[in-house]
């Protein structure tokens, strides 16, 4: 096979960190080449560095059997290398068409745009490469699925012959996913490259012909996917062994926690989101919550926290009615939450670590002296345990939480929540973005949680996870609860089928 | 609940808020850079730079004259920096603290006149409390209209200011006219007067309730529970509001202490520099505290600095016009570019960060 891209001995210092260390990476073409790391592991570097984005310090780049330097993006796309970001560069009130031609628009007498043979041209060019999409739509219109493969476009049509994925995956649902997966091998069948950026092994085991593993800026190996087995995968990523399915639980669940009963409310658009949801949370149980996201999981976490009005229903902490009562009534009755969004819900970003700490319990004591005076010295002890019990890698107490890792960022919020002696805990996506070592981490402290005797409620999108460590599994589908199944009794196909609104056997 | 308040802080404003930027170091530097573009557009225009500055610094800080102007200049204008900055931390952008000076003003001369014969620790405290109420209760109109319906604060308390001037205007040309051709108050009681702390200037303790104030300010705001409930709703009123803080409640909250905080500024000029209610007494306080708020980071301490750095040019510019003949808009565009030069760096490191993420 002759390669489309080999970079040889690349380094790439930052101030303070060697990003790349004498990397070797070969792609042969017409592969499927994943390249898989940890966050930090250098992935997105090196591919910037092939795209052109970065000069790198040392090594030596190859394309097509050529050597070449790529000063920018513009020259890497001239020499067939297309990127797509993991945030997308459209413009989003632009239908598909348009963003998918911009830059190179086809003109009547110059200036004027000539529409139908833009529609023409692209609905051939989508036809070529198998990859559905309605031309005429705007951009912002589409799901996330979409306007990934609208990027993808992009890229073939600006010739690109070597396509680079930067982490595709993170932002899709499974369905997409598996969508994604077949417009990646149809493209490998009409020859084209495809370098795929993950840190999912499942995924890279999937998908890739080949896979090359990073960690810390250097290159442990390149193997073929099918010789290599999800836990050395795991093993080569992290520098260790891995336990990402912790055992399941020793006592047997408790008393109700948490009863949710015929539970309603809107979305933000005042559609119905949640209709006549019912379900326990027991003492000592991790209940799963599996769906395809948007089938009003945020809105069920929501509701239960305080944050959203529930417009129907009851909810029931310890038998107490908590329907009405207020989010810090209810943090003070003992309910955690480990947000879906770490930025937007469950940190501020520019507070210092120790403020995020006492987020939530800042008004109660110890934290409180005189009504309204913070205990400063109370907090900063506070803190400093926290930091040592979790772990927490920071330079001090008062580093901003900005600056922190996005692994680093979640056990603060763990740090935070858990330390509070909770009855419940509500994590919703609590390992979406986190590396390896960092899920294994959050995985082995939720079911540490449950042994303790405490009520959690798992939310996830990840299939997996949610097969790993839930008691007891519920499926939600279109706002409602369709199903309740016993993990041990179940499929990972009959719960995808019901996630889907498919019936169960 | 959420989606009607969040994102309210202009971009800018949110640029302001982040640690890190602070230190006096850039302040220093824009206000060099600042009078260095001032100087080539003074020689460009055919004045010399030197004599101008020379006369300008000679006005502010040449003698206790030229000192005692610039603080009183200042004393007003750290009110309604400190104001605006307190609204700002909450994510707010309080733009109407010229109202609710003007208002607190108004309060301050009715209790001012209106009580004979009580002792000056009580009358004057009592007054100084009646300019808070005034001027909170300016804020919290807006507060009220931003909480229950959503109405944005930067139209809602520019609004206000000009109701307010136009209302106590009403009021002192009409019902509360002293005799005489001026429409003002009477005087108020010699009880309730702030005492002149530097003779023959006009400054007075007022300078003093100012300097408490920025360290209550700086308390309040990082030391309570309040002060942190309103930090974070600043930064991230979704994470606050996870966090069991309700956003409606801090942003009423601080809106409220900003409009008191700017409404005592306006009871220091009434109790302290004019001893009456003038219609029209501010030349727009209100407006200048934004900018010193800006210039001084969003830090109290800096709001003074950067106040009595506008002080000066004020007092500073005029003797400058006296004694050179260079009209007196040199000085607003000095005020200008300081402002420019401040928000530039910001702009800069946001447009970058931009870029790299």
């Amino acid at each position: 096979m002759p390669s489309a891209v080999e970079m040889k001995g690349i380094t790439k210092r930052f101030p303070g960190v060697l990003a790349n260390d004498r990397i070797d990476f070969a792609v042969e073409k017409g592969e499927i080449h994943s390249l898989l790391g940890e966050n930090g592991a250098g992935k997105t570097v090196l591919m910037s560095v092939l795209y052109g984005l970065y000069r790198p310090d040392e090594g030596k780049i190859y394309v097509n059997e050529e050597e070449v330097e790529i000063d920018s993006p513009a020259k890497a796309m001239k020499l067939g290398i297309g990127m797509v970001h993991q945030h997308f560069m459209l413009i989003p009130s632009f239908t598909v068409a348009e963003n998918i031609v911009l830059g190179k628009e086809s003109t009547k007498n110059r200036v004027l745009l000539d529409v139908d043979k833009m529609l023409d041209y692209t609905e051939r060019f989508c036809e070529r490469h198998k990859l559905e999409v309605d031309l005429k739509a705007p951009v912002h219109t589409l799901p996330v699925g979409v306007q990934q493969r609208v990027e993808i476009l992009k890229a073939l049509y600006r010739g690109a012959d070597i396509l680079i994925l930067d982490e595709p995956t993170s932002v899709l649902t499974p369905q997409e996913v598996e969508e994604l997966f077949r417009a990646i091998r149809a493209l490998k069948q009409q020859g084209k490259t495809v370098i795929f950026i993950s840190h999912k092994l499942k995924e890279v085991l999937k998908i890739s012909d080949r896979v090359t593993v990073l960690r810390r800026g250097r290159v442990v190996g390149t193997t073929r996917a099918e010789e290599v087995s999800p836990d050395e995968l795991a093993e080569m990523m992290v520098g260790r062994r891995v336990v990402l399915a912790p055992g399941k639980r020793t006592a047997e669940s408790g008393k109700v926690v948490l009863r949710v009963e015929h539970l309603g409310t809107l979305d933000d658009r005042r559609l119905p989101a949640l209709r006549g949801v019912t379900f326990e949370v027991h003492a000592s149980e991790i209940l799963g919550i599996a769906g395809v996201e948007g089938n009003g999981q945020t809105e069920l976490v929501e509701v239960l926290t305080g944050l959203r009005e529930a417009t129907e229903g009851k909810i029931f902490l310890d038998a107490t009615d908590i329907t009405k009562v207020s989010p810090r009534k209810r943090i003070e009755r003992g309910i955690s939450h480990v947000p879906e969004d770490r930025h937007k819900r469950g940190l501020i970003l520019d507070f210092s670590l120790m403020e995020n700490l006492i987020l939530g319990g800042h008004n109660s004591p110890p934290f409180v002296r005189g009504g309204v005076r913070l205990n400063f010295e109370e907090i900063s002890n506070y803190a400093e345990r926290l930091i040592d019990n979790y772990s927490i890698k920071t330079p001090s107490k008062d580093a901003l939480t900005r600056h922190l890792s996005g692994g680093t960022q979640q056990r603060v919020i763990l740090a935070r929540e858990f330390n509070r002696k909770p009855c419940l805990i509500v994590a919703s996506q609590p390992t979406r973005g986190l590396d390896v070592g960092a899920t294994e981490y959050v995985r082995n402290k939720l079911v540490e949680m449950r042994d303790q005797g405490c009520a959690v409620l798992l939310i996830s999108a990840d299939l997996d996870e949610i097969l790993a460590l839930s008691d007891r599994i519920a499926v939600m589908y279109e706002g409602m609860i369709i199903a309740v199944k016993d993990p041990r009794k179940t499929s990972e196909q009959e719960i995808g089928l019901l996630m889907t609104g498919g019936k169960s056997g | 609940m959420a989606n009607k308040t969040e994102g309210s802080s202009p971009k800018a404003v949110q640029l302001f808020l982040r640690k890190g930027s602070q230190g006096i170091l850039p302040g220093l530097i824009a206000v060099f850079v600042a009078f260095l573009v001032g100087a080539i557009l003074l020689l460009v225009t055919g004045y010399s730079p030197l004599d101008v500055y020379s006369a300008m610094i000679q006005g502010a800080f040449g003698d206790i004259f030229g000192i005692g102007q610039t603080l009183t200049q200042a004393t007003p204008i750290i009110f309604t920096g400190l104001s605006f900055l307190f609204a700002s931390k909450c994510g707010l952008f309080n733009v109407g603290a010229e109202g609710q000076l003007i208002v607190g003003g108004f309060t301050t001369a009715l209790v001012g006149i209106s009580f004979h014969g009580l002792p000056i620790f009580v009358h004057v405290p009592l007054a100084l409390l009646a300019g808070a109420v005034g001027g909170g209760l300016w804020g919290l109109i807006p507060a009220v209209l931003k909480a229950r319906l959503g109405a944005h604060e930067v139209i809602t308390t520019m609004m206000l200011s000009y109701v307010a001037s136009y209302m106590t205007s009403y009021m002192v040309n009409y019902p509360f006219k002293a005799p005489g051709w001026v429409a003002q108050t009477i005087m108020v009681e010699s009880s309730a007067q702030l005492p002149s702390i530097l003779h023959p200037t006009q400054l007075s303790a007022s300078a003093f309730v100012a300097l408490v104030l920025v360290f209550l300010t700086h308390f309040v705001l990082e030391k309570t529970t309040i002060g942190y409930e309103i930090r974070a709703v600043g930064l991230n009123p979704t994470a606050a509001e996870s966090g069991g803080i309700s956003i409606r409640k801090s942003m009423v909250l601080a809106l409220v202490i900003s409009g008191a905080i700017a409404g005592i500024g306006g009871a220091g000029e009434v109790l302290g520099v004019h001893r009456r209610f003038i219609d029209g007494f501010s030349p727009g306080y209100g407006w200048d505290g934004i900018a010193v708020a800006l210039v001084g980071r969003l830090n109290p301490v800096g709001v003074v600095f950067a106040a009595i750095l506008f002080g000066a040019l004020r007092s500073g510019g005029m003797v400058m016009t006296r004694v050179t003949g260079v009209p007196l808009d040199i000085v607003i565009m000095l005020q200008a570019f300081v402002i420019l030069f401040i928000a530039a760096p910001m702009l800069i490191r946001y447009l970058m960060r931009k870029r790299v993420a």
